[in-house]
């Protein structure tokens, strides 16, 4: 076990050395790394819990996905059931119902049957590579038809809103203007969102979590206010509260329920402050189709009112008083600058497809955060001082060469994190603390062998030689054990658990090649040169 | 330079003789643990209940904590547990999950946010956590399985690696350490949440490496003495391998101590749920783990092929053994 041949000790000593040269990296100010080549900018990430920031996870309504794909599905009913070509064209239905989850709805001409069918056949789309279409249709007493959305079109519904979502979420944060933020989907339907260094989590969540469904809607004339009080409306009218704040005593205004221009048409929304009041508020412009018929709806209804509804609540109902020729608009609301801003960033991004909400939240403050590196920093230094003092104490010369081991285990740890940017948490400073205290057992289990072969009269070398031999067995046992447990925490584990578990496992890793195999070197070198006939161990 | 040397050389403890003290002890320690959880209960962390907690440090003096308790009181989300943090000007506060929708939980934590600030302008807040019933359901689930997991599968690569017996001293041993843990989560009402998961796999991993050391130990001396009886046999595997326990559990004692004196606040339950489970490590791995060897009869027939077997030959023990050793 201590013969080391030249290639041997070349390449442990290159492992080494790219150990040190790859933490460096790691310990610079971020200037400094800057102006490092490509290849040596791989850092240690921190984590939240130390560099500040918020973890946030969101959940999909997937009963309001199946609302909304339900509500579509009606309308792309009665739009295939009015046919292209004119009045002739058309198929009379009726009692159209949505419910449990289907749509069920009468032919009136039974000989239009087939033909109906033909036309929502086409509306269907095969679900994802499954064979099955999204939605089926069936012919119930020969004058009924029902459609039921199949499991597999409605997972690949939930897939394909989640998707989306990512992505709309992924825009809005990045608009926000934060640094690496982190944006992924986890399960069925959920999303992650790691934004660092943040200081306000409240305007991150009203950010995101906003579904930011934008409708232009008439206010209806027509409408009693007393008989809406009472919940009676117009036919094709609906009830539609105020947002809260909004509305100046008004709880609700009676809208028209067909959507002039929706948020999809927007090409552009920033945050801007209303020439005359000087408040906060949000401009936008449409695309051409947009313009066009917000142009032809306010020339028709100049000194009616119309409504901006976002997310089903009535921003403000102002009076049309002329024609709006150019494409523009100013959405206006009790806005602070923050949150027309963060509207603004959300009607850019577009609407999510499905509501979300937070189910899990964990903010650190950036003070916090530092505050934390601090403190286990100077842990972490006093513990390793007092290990490398006992070792030292206790063992000596060979005390001395597993606390050298000790110094690059601490260095290839770090390289080794930066090579997989793999996270630095707070527990993973504990864990890196722990991994010192670690490390040195496997020298004590060793030097304690060679101890115990000397005591039984072995000579020097065959005892050292021996005393790796015979405890490298337990100390493979022994980590392989660490290293399940490590596994089952990074499975399990979330963000900072992971970190720890990362620590660890690649703490156990570096220190079985420090402990047994870079001091084995030390020693073999100082037997080979020394010869030492004697040893005080 | 004469070198320090934490435990004598040479010595000869009957520590088996002691085994049924020490299995009493252990039996008493593990049923008071278990009562005390089922008594005093767990102090259970939004983790896994759900609900909100937020960490406040105060730039000026800090106000009693009857006081907090009572300004919290009147958010309006029940009555708060508060709980101070080594440094003298941080607490925790934590309220119980509001019923509601899913977001509930979210919203309530802006509110608690909100209030404090209200009512202690000089109150900051470090660090909010809000988790939802549905998540914290989700949480207790996941941990609960990793920890069965890892102690089932420590125990299995034991047996793999060793006898059954051995799998047995080591399923014995994991489930005395992590129930004397959650014995001192119940004494001492520290906050059990995720982390405290993670000390104890921690603990779980690391208890074996001493249970490992000594029962390579047997094995060795077991093939080395064939005649000799168990019961001097394995005191003299725990002499043999007792300067390195100790030393071992000094090392890191003293890393964990300085990292529970001089480390954050914040992983201090952490800390102390691994100091703990290190200092039990200790007391077990000499006085626990291996009298479930005698009871369990291991013997020298353990780690030779048993006469049955015989027609394999040499060469299969031979095999075998070089299985054993790496």
């Amino acid at each position: 076990m201590l013969d080391f041949p030249r290639w041997k000790t070349i390449s442990i000593s290159i492992i080494l050395l790219l150990g040190i040269l790859f933490s460096i990296p790691s310990f610079l100010p971020e200037k400094t790394r800057d102006s490092l080549p490509a290849f040596m900018q791989a850092k240690v990430n921190l984590g939240l819990d130390l560099a500040g920031g918020s973890h946030l996870l969101l959940e999909a309504d997937i009963d309001d996905l199946r609302k909304t794909q339900l509500a579509n599905m009606e309308k792309t009913v009665r739009a295939a059931m009015n046919g292209e070509r004119g009045p002739d064209d058309d198929i009379a239905i009726g009692e159209l119902t949505t419910e449990g989850g289907k749509i069920s709805f009468l032919i009136r001409d039974q000989a239009q049957l087939d033909d109906a069918r033909d036309r929502l056949f086409s509306q269907t789309q095969g679900a994802a590579m499954t064979g099955q279409r999204d939605w089926n249709i069936d012919i119930v007493d020969t004058t009924r038809i029902v459609m039921t959305p199949t499991t597999a079109g409605q997972t690949q519904a939930v897939a394909d809103a989640m998707d989306s979502a990512r992505d709309i979420i992924d825009k809005r944060v990045n608009d926000l203007g934060t640094r690496e933020p982190t944006i992924i989907r986890e399960g069925n339907d959920r999303v992650v969102v790691q934004v660092p260094g943040l200081q306000d989590p409240a305007a991150l969540k009203e950010l995101i979590g906003k579904t930011a469904r934008l409708e232009f809607r008439m206010v209806d004339p027509n409408a009693d206010p007393a008989e809406a009080a009472a919940g009676r409306v117009p036919v094709g009218s609906e009830i539609v509260p105020y947002a809260e704040g909004e509305g100046s005593g008004a709880t609700f205004e009676v809208l028209r329920r067909q959507v002039m221009i929706s948020g999809e048409q927007l090409i552009n929304a920033k945050q801007s402050f209303d020439p005359q009041s000087n408040e906060p508020v949000v401009s936008i412009s449409f695309d051409s189709g947009g313009s066009s018929t917000f142009a032809k709806v306010t020339a028709q209804n100049v000194g009616k009112r119309f409504a901006m509804v976002l997310d089903g609540k009535v921003l403000s109902a102002p009076s049309i008083n002329e024609p709006i020729l150019g494409g523009s608009a100013q959405i206006s609301g009790s806005f602070s600058v923050a949150s027309a801003n963060a509207l603004a960033i959300s009607l850019r991004s577009g609407a999510l497809p499905v509501k979300m909400a937070v189910v899990e939240e964990r903010t650190v403050t950036p003070e916090l955060g530092a505050d934390s590196i601090r403190k286990g920093v100077i842990a972490g230094i006093i513990a390793t001082v007092a290990v490398l003092v006992l070792m030292m104490v206790v063992y000596g010369r060979f005390g001395i060469y597993a606390n050298i081991a000790l110094f690059f285990n601490v260095f290839l740890i770090i390289a080794i994190m930066a090579a997989f940017n793999a996270t630095l948490t707070l527990p993973g400073i504990a864990g890196f603390v722990l991994t010192i205290g670690a490390a040195v057992d496997a020298n004590v289990l060793i030097n304690e062998r060679i101890r115990e072969e000397l005591k039984r009269g072995r000579k020097v070398y065959q005892a050292i030689d021996l005393g790796y031999s015979e405890a490298s067995r337990a100390i493979f046992d022994a980590n392989v054990t660490n290293v399940i447990a490590a596994v089952l925490m990074f499975w399990f584990g979330s963000g900072p658990i992971k970190g720890f578990a990362v620590v660890l496992t690649i703490g156990i890793v570096t220190s079985v090649f420090t402990a047994v195999t870079v001091t084995r070197m030390f020693v073999a070198h100082w037997l080979r040169t020394a010869r030492p006939t004697s040893i005080n161990i | 330079m004469r070198l320090l040397k934490l435990v004598p050389d040479d010595t000869n403890i009957d520590f088996l003789r002691w085994r049924k003290v020490a299995s009493f002890m252990s039996f008493f320690l593990v049923a008071v643990s278990i009562a005390l959880v089922a008594v005093k209960g767990l102090n259970l962390g939004v983790d896994f209940v759900g609900g909100q907690s937020v960490r406040v440090e105060f730039t000026q003096e800090m106000p009693p904590i009857d006081d907090i308790r009572e300004k919290v009181g009147q958010i309006g989300l029940g009555e708060a547990t508060i709980q101070q943090f080594g440094s003298d000007k941080a607490v925790s506060i934590r309220t119980a999950l509001p019923e509601g929708d899913k977001a509930a939980a979210e919203r309530a934590g802006q509110q608690l946010v909100a209030g404090i600030e209200k009512a202690f302008p000089t109150a900051k807040t470090g660090s909010v956590e809000t988790v939802s019933g549905k998540v914290s359901g989700e949480l207790i689930r996941t941990g609960a399985i990793s920890l069965g997991l890892a102690i089932i599968g420590i125990s299995i690569y034991i047996w793999i690696r060793f006898e059954w017996q051995f799998g047995v001293g080591a399923l014995g041993r994991l489930f005395h350490e992590v129930s004397l843990t959650f014995g001192l989560f119940a004494v001492t009402q520290m906050q059990f949440d995720l982390n405290s998961v993670a000390a104890l796999l921690t603990i779980v991993g690391y208890s074996l490496n001493d249970t490992i050391v000594v029962y390579d130990r047997i094995r060795e001396n077991l093939k080395k003495y064939r005649k000799m009886d168990i019961v001097p046999l394995l005191n003299l595997s725990i002499n043999e391998t007792l300067s390195r326990t100790v030393m071992t559990t000094v090392a890191m004692v003293l890393a964990l101590g300085v990292l529970l004196l001089f480390g954050p606040d914040v992983i201090f339950g952490f800390t102390a749920a691994m100091l703990f489970g290190v200092f039990i490590g200790g007391y077990s791995s000499v006085l626990m783990s291996t009298p479930v060897l005698v009871w369990l009869k291991v013997g020298p027939h353990s780690f030779v092929p048993r006469t049955s077997a015989g027609m394999d030959g040499g060469e299969r023990v031979e095999r075998k053994d070089d299985g054993a050793v790496v």
